[in-house]
């Protein structure tokens, strides 16, 4: 390992706004995406028994 | 094992709900080791210093980028093709996910363009070419949703997925074909990688983690898709109680 | 909105993205299929006149001059067969550096010197980590030693 510090590694040898700017953008839009996915599930899951229970499946 | 048996979403629902955790946890656990090796144990590059390791999230998007593409229109084509409903909804639940890999390397590789180039940006074909791929994803996704009538729906996004796929190799060999400023690949069928073996390997490892993540993502929204779609069928109504 | 209102909106948009998606590969494809012109090509009068375009090579080793101003940076661009000079006022890149490669967009100037207006760094596809790449470099130049040797001994090693 080459990193003396944790303010060290947190730097990147200069590059920090840049390598800190992709990494945390990506993690925000992954899990910004798996939080929609749960979401949507659940209004689908959620409608589909609401429609069983009013009129029962067609 | 009759594999036809899972092509019907009433049968192929429950299976992807036992499968998606699987991913979800092999994709969590690679991510955590790809990031490990890309940060702790990648040396650091001898002319761009630790800008580069942007690498380890770059590649494996743009990667998947082209990969999910040509999967969806794969599956796409089986839907127009057999007429099956499980493929079109399939295609329909990629698309988001590739739109997403494919702004995603973008992105990042803008944040390493940046330091390394000097711009954000340039009109060069490979840049070109990817952006083209996320003007493709949204051209489906938008034609989809225009369209009422999912079957139709269905087979007019298809059309669109077909065509396009004549992007993939262009963005692929656009290095080669033309005079770029992004560079040529590191890794290729063809020869020996010309990266170091510790920065070979994280890369590859979240390469691996992003395609489970894919796998993961997309088998969770084509659940949420058959719900939508097929709510009326007999079958929804018998999953009241279990999930 | 009525339902079929937002279809026809939907349609609209799709459309809309479709001809940015279309008028972007024909802009792109159009003007930056070559991205840049190798000083071989400028040469052969292969590049646009009296129109911006770019080139590309690698910086000659040892041709990096700042003029008496500060900001003037000259350089020579090369393909190893033929060479330009280079004038540019501004910040280099951090990857340019002498011997690795670059791409500069401006107009070439009657006198022969290509003026500037931007200057990227074209690196390779090669990552290692520093060591290892002071390890090929001194192989290298090991190599070019012999080379020189072998020729002295050729020609006689003639008092030079």
């Amino acid at each position: 390992m080459q990193w003396g510090s944790v303010g060290e590694f947190f730097s990147m040898g200069g590059y920090a706004e840049y390598v800190w700017g992709a990494f945390g953008v990506t993690l925000v839009l992954m899990v910004g995406e798996v939080v929609v996915l749960g979401r949507r599930h659940a209004a689908a899951l959620r409608d589909a028994r609401r429609l069983a229970r009013a009129g029962g499946p067609r | 094992m009759n594999w036809f048996k899972f092509s019907s979403p009433q049968t192929f629902y429950p299976l992807a709900g036992r499968l998606i955790p699987v991913f979800w946890v092999l994709a969590v656990v690679l991510a955590v080791a790809g990031l490990y090796i890309g940060f702790f144990v990648a040396p650091t590059d001898f002319q761009q210093g630790d800008a580069y390791r942007i690498i380890f999230i770059h590649v494996p998007a743009a990667w998947m980028s082209m990969f999910i593409y040509l999967v969806m229109a794969g599956w796409a084509a089986l839907g127009l093709v057999l007429n099956t409903r499980l493929s079109s909804m399939m295609a329909s639940a990629l698309a988001p996910t590739g739109a997403l890999m494919t702004f995603i390397a973008l992105w990042t590789g803008s944040f390493w363009g940046r330091p390394t180039w000097g711009t954000w940006w340039v009109w060069d074909a490979r840049l070109t070419s990817e952006l083209i791929l996320l003007f493709l994803y949204i051209g489906f996704m938008a034609l989809h949703a225009s369209i009422d009538e999912p079957r139709r729906a269905d087979k007019a996004a298809a059309i669109l997925a077909i065509v396009g796929v004549v992007n993939v190799p262009i963005i692929y060999f656009s290095v080669k074909w033309w005079n770029t400023l992004h560079q040529g690949a590191s890794v290729s069928l063809t020869r020996a990688p010309s990266m170091a073996t510790t920065m070979l390997l994280g890369m590859l490892v979240m390469a691996i983690a992003f395609w489970m993540y894919s796998i993961a993502a997309a088998l969770s929204r084509v659940r949420s898709i058959i719900l939508e779609r097929e709510r009326n069928s007999a079958w929804i109504g018998q999953l009241q109680e279990s999930r | 909105m009525k339902p079929r209102h937002r279809r026809f909106a939907m349609v609209v948009g799709g459309l809309a993205v479709l001809g940015i998606g279309a008028a972007l590969i024909l802009n792109a494809f159009n003007s930056n299929l070559v991205f840049f012109y190798s000083p071989t090509q400028v040469s052969a009068h292969e590049a646009p006149v009296n129109r911006s375009f770019r080139i590309g090579g690698l910086v000659q080793a040892g041709s990096l001059k700042r003029e008496a101003d500060g900001v003037t940076m000259r350089f020579v661009v090369t393909d190893t067969a033929r060479s330009i000079p280079v004038s540019y006022k501004g910040i280099l890149p951090d990857l340019f550096k002498e011997g690795k490669g670059v791409v500069a967009q401006g107009k070439l100037g009657e006198d022969g010197v290509f003026h500037a207006s931007e200057v990227l760094a074209k690196h390779d596809e090669n990552y290692m980590p520093p060591e290892a790449a002071d390890a090929v470099e001194k192989a290298q130049k090991a190599e070019q030693e012999s080379q020189k040797t072998l020729v002295m001994e050729k020609t006689g090693g003639s008092g030079r």
